[in-house]
C-alpha cells in the first residue's frame, strides 16, 4: 500500500467515525419527534431540555462531517451536493429551523408561538433524519450522475451532471427510503433510551419503556429488511489495469465485502448485538437505565461497518447508475497526498477534542433532569 | 438573459443573501462573547452578585443571537457544494482543508463549552464555568480565523499548483495559506470589527436603560465595558483596514480602484472623501467619473502605498496593463485583452493535454503540459471575451467602501465621547439626565451594523467577477442545476430569514425590556 493509499483509507476511516457518531447523536432528532404528541407540559419540558443540552453536538457533528468530507473527498462533495440539490437543501432547511427552535420556543415575544417551534423540531427530527438516511443510502444503491472533469473548459462549465430531478428521484426510491426510515426509527429508539437515562422521572421512564416496544420492533424489522436488501444488492468493484481503473458491476458485492473483511463482519455483529441487548433489557428491566450507552456504541459499530463495506475492498462508494465509469471510489475522489497529509497532522487533535467533549457531557449530565430542577432553574428551554 | 446567466446571478444572490444574513449575527457573537467573559471574570474575582446578574443578562442575549448565527453558518458550508460544485472540485483540495480544520478546532470547542456556559451554573465549579465562557469566546474567534483564511485564499490564491491530470488545483504549501498577508489583515480586521459592533450593542442597549431610568449603576458599568472594548475594537479595525488597503493595492488592484471609483490614476492620487458616481461612466469612455465629489489631495497614494507621491493605477490603467509590484514600484504588465488571449490558449492546451492523454500520446502530453505551465497564470481570463467583463460593480463597491469608512470614523468619535461622558463626573449627567445622548447611542446600533455589512460588500463585490481572484470566475464555479431551483430556494431562504430575524429582534426587545428588569431588580435586593 502506498502512502497515498494509506492516507485515503485513513481519511475514509475518519469520515466513517464522524458519520457513525452523527448517526448516534441523531437521538436528538428522534427525540424531537415525540414532543408534539406529548400532552403533559412538564413531561415535554423535561424532554426538550434533555435534548436541548445536546442538540449542538449533533449539529456540530453534521457540520464537521460535511467539512471533513469536503476536505478529504472533494469530488463527492462536488457531485452529491451539487447534483442532489433538493435532497441536501431539504436536509439543510430542517437543521436551520432546528438551530433556532430550542432557544426561541419558550421565549417571550417569539411571535409564532411554542407549537410552531416544536413543529420545526418535529420537521427536523423526522424529515431531515429520513433524508440523511436517503443520502447515505445512495452510497450503496447509487445515483444518476455522470462526471467529466474536462467539461470545466466548455461554454457552460459543468464537471458533474445529475438527473433532471436533482435529488427528488432519490427521495422517491424505496431502497433509499428504507434506510431513511430505518435511521428514523433507530433515532427514535435511541431517544427513548436517552430519556430513560437522563430524565429522573418515573412516568417518563415508564412511558419511554412502553414506547420502546413499538419503536424498537419497527426499527428491528426495518433494519433486517435493509440488511437483506443491501446484502443482495449489486455493487461496483474498482478494477485497476495498466495504471488505469474502471468499475465493473458485481452482484452481492456488499455481502462479499463482509465475507472478505472478517473484521468488519465482527464489528457489525457486535454492534447489532449491543443495540438489541440495549432495547430488550431496557424493555424488560425498569431498573436498567444505561441502555443508551450500549445501543449508542452498538450504533457506532454498525454504522462504521456499513461505511467500511461501502468504501473499502475496491468498492465504489458512490456508484453511478447511468455511467459506471463516473462512480466514485476512495481512490479517485480524494484530495491530494499533500492535503491529506496536512489534514492528518491536524487530525491528531481529535482524541483531545473527544476528551473535552466527554468531560463536558459528564459535567452537564451528572444528574438526571427532574421536575424540581425544571421548576427552579432559569436556564432552560 | 439566458438560463445560464440567470443561474449564475441567482446562485450569487443566494450566497450573498446567506453570507450577509450570517454576518448580521457573527460579529455580535465574536464581540459579545469577549464582553460576557470579561464580565464573568470580574464576578469571579469580586463575587459581586450584581456582576453575576449583569453577566447572565448579557449572556442570555448572546445565546439568542448565537443560535441564529449557528443556523446560518451551516448553509454557507453546504452551499459551496450545492451551488458551487465546480468550485468544490477545482479548488476543493485547498479550500476544503481550512473548513474542516475550523470544524475540528473551533466548532466543537464553541458548542461544547457553550452548553457548559449556559447550563452549567449550578453543575460545575465557578472556575470551570469561567473557563468555559472564555473557551466559547476563543472558539468563536478561532472559527472566524479559519474561515477567513479560506476566504482570504479566494482573494489571493497562494500555495498551490495546477494538476492537469485531475483538472484541478492542488495544495503545495499549507503555511502560505495561513500566513498570507491578506489573511492576517482580514482576520484582525474582521474579529476586532466584531468587538466594535458588540461594543455599540452594549452601549446602545445600556442607553435604553438610561432612558427608562433603570438600574443606573449596573447600566453605567456595562456601558463602560462596552465602550472600552468597542474603542479597542474600532481602533484595531481601522489600523488593520489600513494594512488591508496596502495589501489590496498589490494583490487586487482592480478592487482598490473600484473602491475609489478611480479610472485613471496618477502620482499623488487624491482620495474621494464623498462623491456621487456618474452612472454613464465606463472604463472605455471619456465621461467624467463623478457628478459631485470632495477629495483629499494625495490621500489615496498614502492609503495604498504609504507615500504621498506614489502612483495608484485606475480601472482603465489596470485593463491596459499597469500595476504596482510587490516593492511598490509601478510596472507595465500584461493588458487584460492579452490575458484573455493567454487564458484561452491555456484552456486550449489543457484540452490538448486531455485528448493526448486519452490517446496515450506522451509526447503531445508533455508539449501541452509545458505550454500550460507558461500560460496557466491567466487560465481564468480565458472564460471572458472582453475586458469590460472583468470589472467589478464599481457603484456598489464604491458606495459600500465609503459608507464603511465614514461610519467607522464616526464610531471612533462615538466611543471616545461615551468614555469621556462616563469618566468625567461633571459630564455624566449628559448620559443620565439628558435624553439626547442615550438616543444617539441607541441610534448608533443600526449604524454599526450597516458599517459591518458594508465591509463585507466591499470585500466580496470588489472581488467579482472572480470566485477565486484571477483563477476561476463565478460563472465557471457554479453547479449544473436549473435556475428555477435556485430562485425557489432563494425565496425560501429569504422568507425564512426574514421570519427568524423578526422573531429574534422581538425576543431581544422583550427580554431587554422585561426580563432584564426583573433580574437586575432581584440582584439589588
Amino acid at each position: 500500500m502506498t502512502t497515498y493509499n494509506f492516507l485515503q483509507s485513513y481519511w475514509w476511516v475518519l469520515i466513517s467515525v464522524l458519520g457513525a457518531l452523527l448517526v448516534f447523536l441523531l437521538f436528538v432528532q428522534g427525540g424531537q419527534t415525540f414532543l408534539l404528541t406529548e400532552k403533559d407540559e412538564m413531561q415535554r419540558t423535561m424532554k426538550v431540555n434533555a435534548l436541548g443540552r445536546k442538540w449542538e453536538f449533533t449539529f456540530t457533528m453534521l457540520v464537521v462531517f460535511g467539512g471533513a468530507f469536503f476536505a478529504s473527498f472533494p469530488l463527492f462533495y462536488s457531485t452529491s451536493f451539487g447534483g442532489a440539490y433538493w435532497l441536501w437543501m431539504l436536509i439543510l432547511i430542517g437543521f436551520v429551523l432546528q438551530a433556532v427552535s430550542y432557544e426561541y420556543r419558550k421565549k417571550h415575544g417569539n411571535i409564532y408561538g411554542t407549537r410552531v417551534y416544536d413543529t420545526f423540531l418535529f420537521f427536523n427530527g423526522s424529515v431531515s433524519t429520513i433524508l440523511l438516511g436517503v443520502a447515505v443510502a445512495m452510497m450503496f444503491f447509487g445515483a444518476e450522475f455522470s462526471i467529466d472533469k474536462a467539461n470545466i473548459l466548455s461554454a457552460r462549465p459543468t464537471i458533474s451532471t445529475w438527473g433532471p430531478y436533482h435529488g427528488l428521484e432519490a427521495i422517491l426510491s424505496w431502497k433509499n427510503l428504507l434506510l431513511g426510515f430505518t435511521v428514523l426509527f433507530l433515532a427514535r429508539t435511541q431517544a427513548l433510551l436517552y430519556f430513560i437515562n437522563s430524565i429522573g422521572d418515573e412516568i417518563t421512564r415508564k412511558k419511554s419503556a412502553k414506547a420502546l416496544i413499538v419503536n424498537g420492533a419497527i426499527f428491528v424489522v426495518l433494519f433486517l429488511a435493509f440488511v437483506a436488501t443491501l446484502l443482495t444488492a449489486t455493487g461496483y468493484s474498482e478494477v485497476t489495469e495498466n495504471g488505469a481503473s474502471h468499475f465493473v458491476a458485481e452482484p452481492y458485492k456488499y455481502l462479499h465485502n463482509l465475507i472478505d473483511m472478517w473484521w468488519v463482519l465482527a464489528i457489525f455483529v457486535v454492534g447489532v448485538v449491543l443495540v438489541l441487548y440495549a432495547i430488550v433489557r431496557s424493555i424488560i428491566s425498569s431498573q436498567f437505565t444505561k441502555g443508551v450507552w450500549f445501543s449508542g456504541i452498538g450504533t457506532i459499530f454498525v454504522v462504521l461497518s456499513l461505511f467500511f463495506i461501502a468504501g473499502f475492498n475496491n468498492t465504489a462508494y458512490y456508484p453511478s447508475l447511468i455511467d459506471s465509469a463516473s462512480s466514485l471510489s476512495i481512490r479517485n475522489s480524494s484530495s491530494s497526498e499533500f492535503t491529506l497529509t496536512t489534514m492528518s497532522w491536524v487530525s491528531l487533535i481529535i482524541p483531545f477534542v473527544a476528551a473535552y467533549m466527554i468531560y463536558a457531557w459528564k459535567a452537564i449530565n451528572n444528574k438526571p433532569i427532574t421536575q424540581q430542577e425544571m421548576e427552579q432553574t432559569h436556564h432552560k428551554y | 438573459m439566458n438560463d445560464f446567466a440567470t443561474l449564475v446571478d441567482w446562485s450569487r444572490a443566494q450566497f450573498a443573501l446567506t453570507a450577509a444574513y450570517h454576518w448580521l449575527f457573527v460579529p455580535l457573537t465574536l464581540g459579545l462573547s469577549v464582553i460576557v467573559a470579561t464580565m464573568e471574570s470580574i464576578y469571579f474575582r469580586t463575587r459581586d452578585k450584581k456582576w453575576l446578574a449583569t453577566t447572565k443578562f448579557w449572556m442570555t442575549l448572546f445565546a439568542i443571537n448565537f443560535a441564529i448565527g449557528v443556523a446560518t453558518g451551516i448553509i454557507l458550508e453546504f452551499e459551496f457544494g450545492t451551488n458551487w460544485s465546480n468550485y468544490s472540485w477545482f479548488v476543493g483540495d485547498i479550500f476544503g482543508a481550512p473548513l474542516a480544520i475550523e470544524g475540528l478546532l473551533a466548532f466543537f470547542m464553541e458548542s461544547t463549552f457553550f452548553a457548559v456556559m449556559f447550563f452549567g451554573w449550578e453543575k460545575v465549579s465557578p472556575r470551570f464555568h469561567l473557563t468555559s465562557t472564555w473557551l466559547t469566546a476563543i472558539g468563536a474567534s478561532v472559527s472566524a480565523l479559519w474561515i477567513l483564511i479560506a476566504n482570504s485564499w479566494m482573494q489571493y490564491p497562494v500555495g498551490m499548483e495546477f494538476d492537469p491530470d485531475q483538472m484541478r488545483n492542488v495544495m503545495t504549501d499549507f503555511w502560505a495559506l495561513v500566513t498570507s498577508p491578506v489573511a492576517i489583515n482580514k482576520i484582525i480586521h474582521s474579529i476586532f470589527s466584531g468587538w466594535a459592533l458588540a461594543g455599540v450593542f452594549v452601549v446602545g442597549v445600556s442607553a435604553w436603560f438610561l432612558l427608562k431610568k433603570r438600574n443606573q449603576t449596573m447600566t453605567l458599568r456595562s456601558m463602560k465595558m462596552g465602550a472600552w472594548i468597542g474603542l479597542i475594537g474600532i481602533l484595531i479595525t481601522v489600523a488593520s483596514g489600513d494594512g488591508s488597503a496596502k495589501v489590496v493595492s498589490r494583490t487586487q488592484p482592480m478592487k482598490l480602484a473600484a473602491m475609489e471609483g478611480l479610472y485613471h490614476g496618477e502620482k499623488g492620487q487624491a482620495i474621494t472623501a464623498i462623491g456621487v458616481l456618474n452612472p454613464d461612466k465606463t472604463f472605455d469612455n471619456n465621461e467624467p467619473t463623478f457628478l459631485f465629489d470632495i477629495s483629499i489631495p494625495k490621500g489615496l497614494s498614502f492609503l495604498a502605498e504609504g507615500d504621498f507621491d506614489a502612483f495608484v493605477p485606475g480601472i482603465t490603467d489596470i485593463i491596459n496593463g499597469v500595476k504596482i509590484d510587490a516593492n511598490g514600484d509601478t510596472i507595465n504588465t500584461i493588458p487584460y485583452a492579452e490575458r484573455i488571449a493567454i487564458g484561452k490558449e491555456a484552456q486550449s492546451l489543457l484540452k490538448q493535454y486531455d485528448e493526448a492523454k486519452k490517446q496515450g500520446n506522451e509526447v503531445a502530453m508533455q508539449q501541452a503540459k509545458e505550454g500550460l505551465k507558461d500560460t496557466f497564470h491567466y487560465f481564468g481570463y480565458g472564460y471572458f471575451d472582453n475586458p469590460g467583463e472583468i470589472v467589478p460593480n464599481v457603484a456598489i463597491t464604491f458606495y459600500a467602501f465609503h459608507i464603511m469608512v465614514i461610519f467607522g470614523s464616526y464610531l471612533i468619535i462615538f466611543f471616545i465621547a461615551i468614555l469621556l461622558l462616563l469618566y468625567r463626573k461633571n459630564l455624566t449627567h449628559l448620559l443620565t439626565q439628558n435624553r439626547w445622548v442615550p438616543i444617539i447611542a441607541l441610534a448608533t446600533i443600526p449604524v454599526v451594523w450597516i458599517c459591518s455589512e458594508a465591509g463585507w460588500i466591499v470585500a466580496e463585490v470588489g472581488r467579482q467577477p472572480w470566485a477565486i481572484e484571477g483563477l476561476m470566475p463565478t460563472k465557471a464555479a457554479v453547479s449544473n442545476i436549473p435556475s428555477s431551483s435556485v430562485i425557489i430556494t432563494f425565496s425560501i431562504f429569504a422568507v425564512t430569514f426574514l421570519a427568524l430575524l423578526v422573531a429574534e429582534l422581538n425576543i431581544l426587545r422583550k427580554y431587554i425590556s422585561k426580563k432584564s428588569q426583573e433580574d437586575l431588580d432581584n440582584s439589588n435586593n
